[in-house]
C-alpha cells in the first residue's frame, strides 16, 4: 500500500509488484490522462511532475513513489480553466490525435514554471523527450513561443 | 464552383475553425480506445511466433491455463467461421496454424483477470516449432514467382528514344507508421451471442466485414464503434486485434480489453513497403522527357494486405507528375517471410518519387539544365494524359504552379548558427559550424485521390435536424487529422445552421464511410455531408415555407416563420446520402485506363546542413506548395502538411525497421527513431487553390502529398551538399561519409537561385 | 515484492545486507524498462533515491545518486556535456551516474569521461568499503564487479581533473539517442592527453597509443593530428549492429577524437 498526493489530494493505492506509477495512475487511481505510448521513457506521453521534477511515470516504480507528490495532466489546469499553455496549443492547432498532448502540456508547464521566457531553442530542447507523430511540432512550437513572448530564435 | 458560403455563419468552410475535441484532448479527458473499461472486464494477450517461418508442431495451453486468473487460451481450432481475414483477399488466418509466415505472427490468444496475468499466461503457452528457412529476399521471391501482384504498363510510342540517358538504382527501407496510440480495443458481449467492439481503426465497416466472416456470425451480431484514435497513418487499415477481441469476448462471455505494448505494435500492424527500383530516363537535348523505363520490386511480406493496390500506385505514378512519350514500367510485390507491408501515408507513391526525382536531378545535370526548369518543362497539367495509364486529367492539376510557388519562396539565411541545437549532431556536440555544408534539394510528387481501379468507393452521411441544430451521423473514423472539424464546417456552410454536431455512429446504424485513408475523407464523407446538409436545409425551407434557415428557424422576407422545433411537428427531418466519386475502371492488359478518380500534386524544397565527414544531417527547412483544390480549413491543412513532412523527413534520415533474416532488430522507440522537436525543420507552406471537379467546394484531400516528395527533397539536398549518390533512404551516416561522389548532381549555385524559366 | 525506502546510507546498507539479492533502484530509467519489457520481477527492492549521502557532490567525489540534471549544470565540462546528451529532460531528472555505472552499458554516456580521468568507483557494504578503478569495476558489456549487498556510493577522481575536457556523441537524431559512438578527450597544461571512447567496444576504451603520441606534441601539426586520428581508429573494437556498422564506428571514432582534440587545444 502506498500513500501519494495526486494533484493535491491524498490517495492510497496498492500497486502490484514493481508496476509503474503510470499503471497505478491509469488502472488503479482512475486517472487515464497520462498516456502509455511506449513504456520505455522514449515518448514522454506519460510525463508527470514528481516532487517537482519532470519524469516519465512509466519509469517510476509506483512503490518508490510512496510519500511523494505527483502532478498529472488532470491537475495541471488553472483552477478549472485552461492554463496559458493549453489555451495556446489548442488555438494554434497543436492538437491532432491528442495522444501526445497530455505529456506535452505537463512538460511545457514544468518548463514555463522554471523559465517563463524560454527561447525557441530552449523550448525545443526541453521538449525533445516528447514525441508527437501528428503535428510535426510546428504548431506546438508556435503556441509555446507565443506564450514565452520571445521571438523565434 | 458552387458558392455555399453563407453570410452570418461563423466557422464555415474556408475558416480555420478549431477542432471540437481540442478542449477534452488538451485536458487529458478525451477517451482513447486504450482508456476504455467495462465492469467485469478481462484482459487479452497474444502469443506470437518467435520465428519468421516455422511449422507449428504442437501447442500446449495447459501451463497457461494452470495460472490462477487465466480464463481461456484459444487457437485457430477455436475460430468458428472462415477463420481468415485480409483487406484485399482473406489470406491470413486469425491465428497461425500449420506454418507461421512472419516474425511475431499471432499463434494463440489468452484472456485473464488482469493485464499482468494475461501477459504471463501468453508467455506460458508452450509451442513447439520446427524452424524452416525463411524467404526474405524480395528479388528472389519474384524470381520464384512468389508475388501478390505483378504489373506491366506500356504506353506511348515504343520506339521513341531520347539522346540523353540517365540510369539509377534506388532503395527505400521499411518505415513504420508509429502512431502514438498502440493498437487497442474493448469487446463487450451482449449476452445474446453478439458483441459490441469499441475500436481505434480507420475503417469500421471493413473491420466489421472481416470480423463477421472470420467468426461466421450474422452481420447484425457484431457492432463496431469508433473509439478514440491515437493516430493511424495507415497502420489501422488492416485487422490487428479486432477478431481476437470478439472471439475472446464470445468465448468468455465477459468484456475483454487488449492493448498492445510498443514492441508488439511494431509486429502488430503492416508497414510501408520497402522497395528496390531500377530506372532509365531518356530525354531530348531541350529537356523534353521522352522515355521512362522502370522496374519496381516492393516487398509485400507475408500476407496480401493492400499490396496489390500499393504496388499499382507505385507503378502508375512511377514517372511522377511529368509527361513522357514512351513508358514501360514493370512491378512486382513480393511475397516473403518479412513483416507484412500495407498502407502507409502516401500508399506506394513515396517510393517511386524518391527514385524518379533523383533521376530528374541526374537528368538536369546531364543536360546542364536547371532542375526546376527541367521539371517545369515536363510538368503535367489538366488536359494532359497520365503517362502510364494514358488517362486524361479532367480535374485540376497545378503541377506548374506548385513548382513555381516553391521555387519563388525566399531561402533561409545561409549562415549556420553556432548553437548545437541547430547543427548536425545536435546536442551530441559532434559538429562545429565550420564542418557544415549547406545543401538544397527540390522534389515534386503526385498521387491519386480516393480509391481506384473500379473499387466501389462511397461514403454515407445522415443529416438529422433536431431542435438543437443539425447532426451529421457518420461511421467515418477521426484519426486526429481533423475530419470532424471539416464536416462541421461543411454542415454549417451547406445548411445555414450554426449548431452542427458530428455524431459517430456504429456499424449497425449507418452504412460505410469507407476508409480514413487515401486522402479521401474530406472529399468523400465531406461530399456526403454536403449533400445531407443541403437536403436537410431544403426540406426545412419547404416545411417552413421560407427562404432562409438559421439556428432560430425558417425565415421568409426577414421574418421568422417557423422555429426549428416547430419544423419537426410532421416528423423528423432526416436525409441519408451516399456519395460516390466519378467511377473508375480496371486497367487493360497494358495497365492503361481511367483507373483514377482524381490527382493531387505537391512540391517540396529542402534545405539541409550536413556534416559530410561524419555523415550527420540536420534538416533546416522545408518549403512546400501543395495543391489543395480548395482550402476548407487552412489551419488543419497546415497541420497535415507539417505532420506529413515530418514523416517524410523521418524516412529520409532516420526511420527504418532493420530486418535480419525476417526478424526486426529495432522494434522499440529506443531504436526505431522518430524525429523529435529538435529534428523538426521550419516549414513554410503555400496552399495552391484550384478547385477540383468533384470534392465538396472543389476541395482535394490533403493528408498524403506532404509525405510523398518531402523525402525525395531531403535526399536531393543531401546530394547537393555532399556529392554522395544517396540512392537509398533512410540515409545513414556511413552512406554520406563513405559515399563516393558520382557524376555531379545539381550544382549548389543552380539550386540556390531557382528562378523558374519555362 | 518487498521494498525499502531508506533515507540514509546506514539504513540502505542494512537493507542491502538483509537481502543481498535485492535489486537496487535508483532513478529507475534502466531498471523499469526491464520491468516493463523483459519480465524483471524483483522479489526485493532497495530504493535509494532518498538516501542523503548518495546525493553528495564534493570537489573530487560525486555521489551515486547525482542525476544528469545536476551533472548538466555542474562545473565539470566533460561530464556536463555528456549529461546533456543523455535521453530527455525526463530521463535526466531521474537517471543517475550510479545507475549508469550499475548498468555498465557500452553506450553509457558518463563512462568515457570516467575512463578518461581514471575515476574510481566507491562501493560499500556493511562489511566495508572497496574502491575499484573504472576498468576494474566495469568487467564487460553490462557487467560489473559489484558484489552482493554492495552499493555504489559514488565516483572519486584523482587529485585534480584535467583543465580541458570535451565530449561528443554520435547519433542520428539531434537529441534523445543512444550513442553510435562517443568520445571524451582531456588535456592538461603539460600536454598530457587522454582519449576514451564509448559504444565502440565491450567496455569504454582508452586509446593509449594515441594518447602517448599526442601527449608528446606541444603543438600538433596537421600530420600529427591525422596520425592521432588514425591511431584512435586503430585502437577501438567496434561491432556491427542495428545502430551502425563496425566500419563507420571505427572511422567516426577517429574523426570525433581529432575534433575533440582540436576543441581542447583551442
Ligand atoms: C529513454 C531513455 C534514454 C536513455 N538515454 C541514455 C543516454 O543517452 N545515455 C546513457 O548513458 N543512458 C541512457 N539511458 C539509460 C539510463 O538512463 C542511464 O543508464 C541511467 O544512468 C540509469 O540511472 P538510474 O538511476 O535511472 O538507474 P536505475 O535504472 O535505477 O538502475 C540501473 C542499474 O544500476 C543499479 N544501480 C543503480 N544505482 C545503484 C547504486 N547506487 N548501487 C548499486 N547499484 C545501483 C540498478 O540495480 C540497476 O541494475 C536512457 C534510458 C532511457 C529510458
Ligand atoms: S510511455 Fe512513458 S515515455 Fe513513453
Ligand atoms: S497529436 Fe497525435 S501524437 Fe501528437
Amino acid at each position: 500500500m502506498i500513500r501519494i498526493t495526486v494533484n493535491g489530494v491524498a490517495r492510497t493505492a496498492d500497486p502490484a509488484g514493481p508496476e509503474s506509477l503510470l499503471t497505478t495512475l491509469r488502472d488503479r487511481l482512475g486517472l487515464p490522462g497520462s498516456k502509455n505510448a511506449c513504456e520505455q521513457g522514449e515518448c514522454g506521453s506519460c510525463s508527470v511532475i514528481l516532487d517537482g521534477e519532470l519524469v516519465c511515470s512509466c519509469l517510476v516504480m509506483a512503490a518508490d513513489a510512496d510519500g511523494s507528490e505527483v502532478r498529472t495532466i488532470e491537475g495541471i489546469d488553472d483552477h478549472g480553466t485552461l492554463n496559458a499553455i493549453q489555451e495556446a496549443m489548442v488555438g494554434a492547432g497543436g492538437v491532432q490525435c491528442g495522444f501526445c498532448t497530455p505529456g506535452i502540456v505537463v512538460a511545457a508547464t514544468h518548463l514555463f514554471e522554471a523559465n517563463p521566457h524560454p527561447t525557441e531553442g530552449e523550448i525545443r530542447e526541453a521538449l525533445a523527450g516528447n514525441i508527437c507523430r501528428c503535428t510535426g511540432y510546428g504548431a506546438i512550437v508556435r503556441a509555446l513561443t507565443a506564450v514565452a513572448g520571445t521571438e523565434a530564435s | 464552383m458552387t458558392t455555399l458560403v453563407r453570410p452570418g455563419i461563423v466557422g464555415g468552410v474556408g475558416t480555420s475553425l478549431l477542432r471540437p475535441d481540442g478542449i477534452p484532448k488538451i485536458k487529458g479527458e478525451f477517451a482513447f480506445s486504450s482508456d476504455l473499461e467495462a465492469e467485469g472486464m478481462l484482459w487479452g494477450a497474444t502469443v506470437r511466433s518467435p520465428h519468421p517461418r516455422a511449422r507449428i508442431v504442437a501447442i500446449d495451453a495447459a501451463p497457461a491455463l494452470a495460472i490462477s486468473g487465466v480464463r481461456t487460451v484459444l487457437t485457430q481450432d477455436d475460430v468458428p467461421g472462415s477463420g481468415h481475414f485480409g483487406l484485399e483477399r482473406p489470406d491470413q488466418p486469425v491465428l497461425a496454424f500449420g506454418e507461421t509466415r512472419y516474425w511475431g505472427q499471432p499463434v494463440a490468444i489468452v484472456a485473464a483477470e488482469d493485464h499482468e496475468t494475461a501477459r504471463r499466461a501468453a508467455d506460458a503457452v508452450r509451442i513447439e516449432y520446427e524452424v524452416l528457412a525463411p524467404l526474405v529476399d524480395p528479388a528472389e521471391a519474384v524470381r520464384l514467382g512468389s508475388t501478390f501482384r505483378t504489373i506491366e504498363i506500356r504506353n506511348g510510342d515504343p520506339d521513341a528514344h531520347g539522346e540523353i540517358v540517365v540510369t539509377g538504382e534506388y532503395e527505400v527501407g521499411m518505415q513504420d507508421q508509429a502512431p502514438l496510440g498502440t493498437e487497442s480495443g474493448l469487446a463487450i458481449p451482449d449476452g445474446m451471442g453478439g458483441v459490441d467492439l469499441h475500436i481505434a481503426t480507420q475503417w469500421l465497416h471493413a473491420d466489421h466485414e472481416q470480423v463477421v466472416a472470420a467468426l461466421g456470425l450474422p452481420p447484425d451480431q457484431i457492432r463496431l464503434h469508433n473509439a478514440g484514435v491515437g493516430g493511424a497513418f495507415g497502420s489501422r487499415e488492416d485487422i490487428s486485434l479486432q477478431i481476437h477481441l470478439c472471439l475472446l469476448a464470445l468465448r468468455t462471455g465477459r468484456p475483454v480489453k487488449m492493448v498492445y505494448d510498443r514492441a508488439e505494435s511494431f509486429v502488430g500492424h503492416v508497414h510501408r513497403h520497402p522497395a528496390r527500383m531500377r530506372y532509365r530516363h531518356e530525354a531530348d537535348r531541350d529537356g523534353t522527357l521522352v522515355r521512362v523505363e522502370a522496374d519496381l520490386v516492393f516487398d509485400g511480406g507475408a500476407y496480401a494486405s493492400t499490396s496489390s493496390a500499393v504496388l499499382a500506385n507505385g507503378c502508375y505514378f512511377a514517372v511522377g507528375p511529368y509527361r513522357a512519350k514512351s513508358v514501360h514500367i514493370t512491378g512486382a510485390s513480393a511475397r516473403t517471410n518479412n513483416p507484412t507491408a500495407g498502407a502507409m501515408r502516401g500508399f506506394g507513391a513515396p517510393q517511386p518519387c524518391f527514385a524518379y526525382e533523383a533521376q530528374m536531378d541526374r537528368l538536369a545535370a546531364a543536360l546542364g539544365m536547371d532542375p526546376v526548369a527541367l521539371r517545369l518543362r515536363n510538368a503535367l497539367g489538366t488536359g494532359d494524359r497520365i503517362p502510364t495509364t494514358n488517362q486524361v486529367i479532367v480535374g485540376s492539376l497545378p503541377t506548374r504552379e506548385v513548382i513555381e510557388s516553391v521555387a519563388a519562396m525566399p531561402l533561409p539565411d545561409p549562415e549556420t548558427a553556432d548553437d548545437p541545437r541547430s547543427l548536425p549532431g545536435g546536442t551530441g556536440l559532434t559538429t562545429p559550424p565550420g564542418a557544415v555544408r549547406r545543401g538544397i534539394g527540390f522534389a515534386v510528387g503526385i498521387k491519386n485521390l480516393a480509391f481506384s481501379e473500379s473499387f466501389d468507393d462511397f461514403s454515407e452521411v445522415r443529416g438529422v435536424l433536431t431542435a438543437d441544430g443539425l447532426e451529421l451521423h457518420t461511421a467515418a473514423c477521426e484519426n486526429g487529422q481533423g475530419m470532424v472539424t471539416v464536416l462541421e464546417q461543411i454542415g454549417r456552410s451547406a445548411s445555414g445552421l450554426q449548431r452542427v454536431t458530428v455524431v459517430f455512429a456504429d456499424t449497425s446504424k449507418i452504412g460505410s464511410a469507407g476508409s480514413t485513408s487515401a486522402s479521401r475523407q474530406t472529399q468523400m464523407t465531406g461530399g456526403a455531408a454536403l449533400r445531407a446538409a443541403t437536403a436537410v436545409r431544403e426540406e426545412a425551407l419547404r416545411r417552413g415555407g421560407g427562404d432562409h434557415l438559421d439556428d432560430a428557424g425558417v425565415w421568409r422576407g426577414g421574418r421568422l416563420v417557423a422555429p426549428l422545433a416547430g419544423l419537426l411537428g410532421d416528423g423528423p427531418i432526416e436525409h441519408l446520402e451516399r456519395f460516390r466519386h466519378p467511377p473508375t475502371a480496371k486497367p487493360d492488359a497494358f495497365g492503361r485506363g481511367d483507373v483514377h478518380a482524381g490527382f493531387v500534386v505537391a512540391a517540396h524544397r529542402a534545405v539541409v546542413d550536413v556534416d559530410p565527414e561524419l555523415g550527420l544531417v540536420r534538416v533546416v527547412r522545408l518549403d512546400t506548395a501543395q495543391d489543395v483544390g480548395r482550402a476548407l480549413n487552412p489551419l488543419s491543412i497546415l497541420g497535415q502538411i507539417e505532420g506529413g513532412i515530418m514523416q517524410g523527413v523521418g524516412l529520409a534520415v532516420m526511420e527504418e525497421i532493420v530486418l535480419e533474416g525476417g526478424v526486426m532488430k529495432n522494434a522499440s522507440f529506443t531504436d526505431y527513431l522518430l524525429p523529435t522537436f529538435l529534428d523538426a525543420p521550419q516549414v513554410e507552406a503555400i496552399l495552391v487553390e484550384q478547385p477540383d471537379h468533384w470534392g465538396p467546394f472543389g476541395a482535394k484531400g490533403v493528408g498524403e502529398p506532404p509525405t510523398i516528395s518531402s523525402t525525395a527533397a531531403v535526399a536531393a539536398a543531401i546530394r547537393d551538399a555532399t556529392g554522395a549518390p544517396i540512392n537509398r533512404v533512410p540515409v545513414r551516416p556511413q552512406d554520406i561519409a563513405f559515399g563516393s561522389p558520382e557524376s555531379p548532381v545539381t550544382s549548389h549555385q543552380q539550386a540556390k537561385s531557382p528562378r523558374p524559366r519555362s | 515484492m518487498d521494498i525499502t525506502l531508506p533515507r540514509d546510507l546506514e539504513a540502505a546498507l542494512a537493507a542491502a545486507a538483509a537481502a543481498p539479492d535485492a535489486t537496487i533502484l535508483a532513478g529507475g530509467t534502466d531498471l523499469m524498462v526491464g520491468v516493463n519489457y523483459h519480465g524483471v520481477r524483483p522479489s526485493a527492492v532497495v530504493a535509494i533515491r532518498r538516501v542523503a549521502e548518495l546525493q553528495e557532490w564534493e570537489d573530487r567525489f560525486i555521489g551515486a545518486g547525482v542525476t544528469y540534471r545536476r551533472l548538466e549544470a555542474g562545473p565539470i565540462p566533460g561530464l556536463a556535456q555528456a549529461a546533456r546528451t543523455v535521453g530527455s529532460p525526463q530521463i535526466r531528472s531521474a537517471g543517475t551516474i550510479g545507475g549508469n555505472l550499475g548498468t555498465a552499458s557500452p553506450a553509457g554516456d558518463t563512462l568515457p569521461f570516467l575512463a578518461a580521468v581514471d575515476a574510481s568507483v566507491v562501493l560499500r557494504s556493511t562489511a566495508g568499503e572497496r574502491v575499484l578503478r573504472w576498468d576494474e569495476f566495469i568487467t564487460g558489456p553490462k557487467r560489473n564487479a559489484r558484489g552482493p549487498g554492495e552499493l555504489i556510493i559514488g565516483v572519486r577522481f584523482p587529485d585534480r581533473l584535467p583543465r580541458r575536457q570535451a565530449f561528443a556523441k554520435i547519433g542520428v537524431r539531434s537529441a534523445m539517442v543512444i550513442a553510435i559512438a562517443s568520445c571524451c578527450v582531456t588535456r592538461d597544461e603539460d600536454g598530457t592527453t587522454r582519449v576514451a571512447l564509448g559504444s565502440v567496444g565491450p567496455t569504454p576504451i582508452r586509446a593509449r597509443r594515441a594518447e602517448e603520441m599526442i601527449s608528446a606534441e606541444s603543438r600538433p601539426t596537421e600530420a600529427t593530428l591525422t596520425e592521432f586520428s588514425r591511431l584512435v581508429a586503430d585502437e577501438v573494437r567496434p561491432i556491427t549492429d542495428h545502430r551502425s556498422t563496425a566500419e563507420y564506428r571505427r572511422y567516426a571514432s577517429g574523426v570525433m577524437a581529432r575534433r575533440l582534440l582540436e576543441r581542447v587545444l583551442s
